[in-house]
């Protein structure tokens, strides 16, 4: 079966699609999120060495695999938005990333949870946790430059530049804060170190699919009131059921 | 000091309110705020919609 | 108008810009007077202890010289697009990319050159050995043009912007990063006794890639703000 896919990139149609689509993807979010937490919390041992602080992980590696995925995406859709002109894929990109700077932020907060009982300090120059700190920063100037220009369509294409100049970017900074790390011998979070429990490896895969999830029914709710502001003079808009009502 | 006896005592206490009561605050307070935005912004589109039609 | 070819029109750029530059020294001055008065105001803030002011010299110089560039990169666009000269330059049938890239260079010049040329004098103030030195203006010498290429960029997107001053700052800051970390690793490398061609190595990498991309990046994003 043939699919037009390219009948979904157009905001009339995609617009009533999202619409059907939230409600789904919430509530297998939620489901997963309950499943996660209970084989997180009540399946898994507790870790040999960690004790039960380990369980921190399994908030905080999905989100900091979010945040990463997030920016990825979000530059992937300002780069469509930028060379094939589609206003949608712009949309999405400017939706998601709230979304992302949020999770970049939990992934940092968390983080800091973890390393006061494992290294007794908040915050540690770990090469992870630094980059990640960085990419809060991307996040936050894309969202600022975003928001301090008025035309939505420079808005648009200016942030989509950053964006892209963000991602090529990403990898260099991630190396460099890498081989600064080592170079001061600071001290590692070994997750791989530790030999997995299967419980715990399916507890973080769960968490990580909700969390998916929860930023997809964010981003597809905020990018319908993208979409209903930017079209509010158009007509199809105003045929809208919850328009009309 | 007295902060990190009582983390070693009560771990998962620590764990709960540390990372995990935190994350899903900030997750309701983002969906607060995406249905928030959404109301504001039908409701905008409604107003239009009706001085249109009174035109 | 006859089409120029492209050594010739950067040269022709570099030299209005310079010119330009020379007839407000004033904000040449004031960059280079912010250079060395936050560099002077480290051992103020965190004592005297010559051991300490020694190690932190090279990241204190660095982050200085990343604030200096900052604050006259809002200057590289405005004052052309005030007075439509840019519009002008975004017409005209040269290339664009070219017409960026001697706009930078004699940024540079400008306001990344001197700082190079004043580093000797507050590496003493910090006590630093002679070799550290030589070390640390040959990364700054590597450095502050990527800072003023990346910077660019920044400028050209926030061209025209309420507050765009801050907000460049915050676009630009954590892409400079990586400069930032090579060039006072260098430095550290040095005086630690170790081989600093690794280093010296990857900022050239991180010279040439941003010499070969951020000239067309930046007339991009000349484009997206003046459309």
């Amino acid at each position: 079966m043939a699919i037009n896919w390219f009948k979904y990139s157009a905001p009339t149609t995609f617009y009533p699609l999202a619409g059907k689509l939230i409600p789904w993807f919430a509530v297998s979010s939620a489901i997963l999120f309950a499943i996660g937490l209970y084989i997180g919390f009540v399946v898994a041992p507790a870790d040999a060495t960690q004790g039960e602080f380990y369980r921190i992980i399994f908030i905080h590696v999905p989100s900091s695999i979010i945040s990463m995925l997030l920016y990825m995406v979000m530059a992937g859709y300002a780069a469509l938005g930028l060379i094939f002109n589609t206003r949608l894929s712009s949309m999405m990109a400017s939706a998601i990333a709230p979304t992302g700077a949020l999770f970049a932020f939990i992934s940092l907060w968390t983080g800091a949870l973890w390393g006061k009982p494992m290294w007794g300090a908040w915050w540690v120059w770990d090469a992870r946790l630094t980059s990640e700190l960085i990419l809060l920063f991307l996040y936050l100037g894309f969202i600022s430059l975003h928001a301090s220009i008025d035309d939505p369509r420079r808005a648009d294409r200016a942030s989509a530049l950053l964006a892209i100049v963000g991602s090529v970017n990403v990898p260099i900074i991630y190396f460099s804060v890498k081989w600064w790390n080592t170079l001061h011998q600071g001290s590692t979070i070994k997750y791989s170190g530790t030999s997995m429990h299967v419980a715990m490896q399916q507890a973080m895969f769960t968490m990580l699919a909700a969390c998916w999830l929860y930023a997809i029914v964010i981003a597809l709710t905020r990018v319908r009131s993208i979409i209903l502001d930017r079209e509010k003079n158009t007509k199809w808009i105003n045929e809208l059921d919850e328009v009309r009502s | 000091m007295s902060l990190d006896i009582w983390m070693r005592e009560n771990p998962l206490t620590y764990v709960w309110i540390g990372s995990y009561a935190v994350a899903f605050a900030i997750f309701a307070v983002e969906i607060a705020m995406v249905v928030h935005k959404r109301k504001i912004t039908l409701q905008q589109v409604r107003l239009m919609r009706e001085a249109s039609e009174e035109d | 108008m006859k089409k120029l070819s492209l050594l010739s029109l950067l040269i022709l750029v570099v030299r209005r810009d310079l010119v330009l530059a020379m007839r407000r020294r004033a904000d040449v001055l004031t960059t280079l007077i912010f250079f060395v008065m936050v560099v002077s105001l480290f051992p103020l803030g965190v004592g005297p202890e010559i051991d300490m002011l020694r190690k932190m010299a090279p990241g204190v110089l660095w982050v200085a010289a990343l604030l200096a560039s900052m604050l006259s990169l809002g200057r590289l666009f405005s004052a052309d697009y005030l007075d439509g000269t840019l519009e002008q330059m975004l017409l005209a049938p040269q290339s664009l990319s070219v017409l960026v890239l001697g706009k930078m260079a004699s940024h540079w010049m400008v306001s990344g050159l001197p700082l190079v040329l004043l580093t000797p004098v507050l590496g003493l103030q910090f006590d630093m050995s002679v070799p550290a030195i030589g070390v640390l203006m040959l990364t700054l010498l590597l450095g502050t043009p990527v800072l003023s290429m990346v910077g660019a960029i920044g400028a050209a997107l926030t061209l025209g912007l309420r507050g765009g001053g801050v907000l460049l700052s915050l676009l630009v800051l954590p892409l400079c990063i990586p400069v930032l970390i090579f060039g006072t690793g260098a430095v550290q490398a040095v005086t630690s006794g170790l081989n600093v061609s690794a280093h010296l190595s990857l900022m050239g990498a991180l010279l040439v890639l941003a010499l070969v991309f951020t000239p067309w990046v930046t007339a991009q994003a000349l484009r997206i703000s003046m459309e």
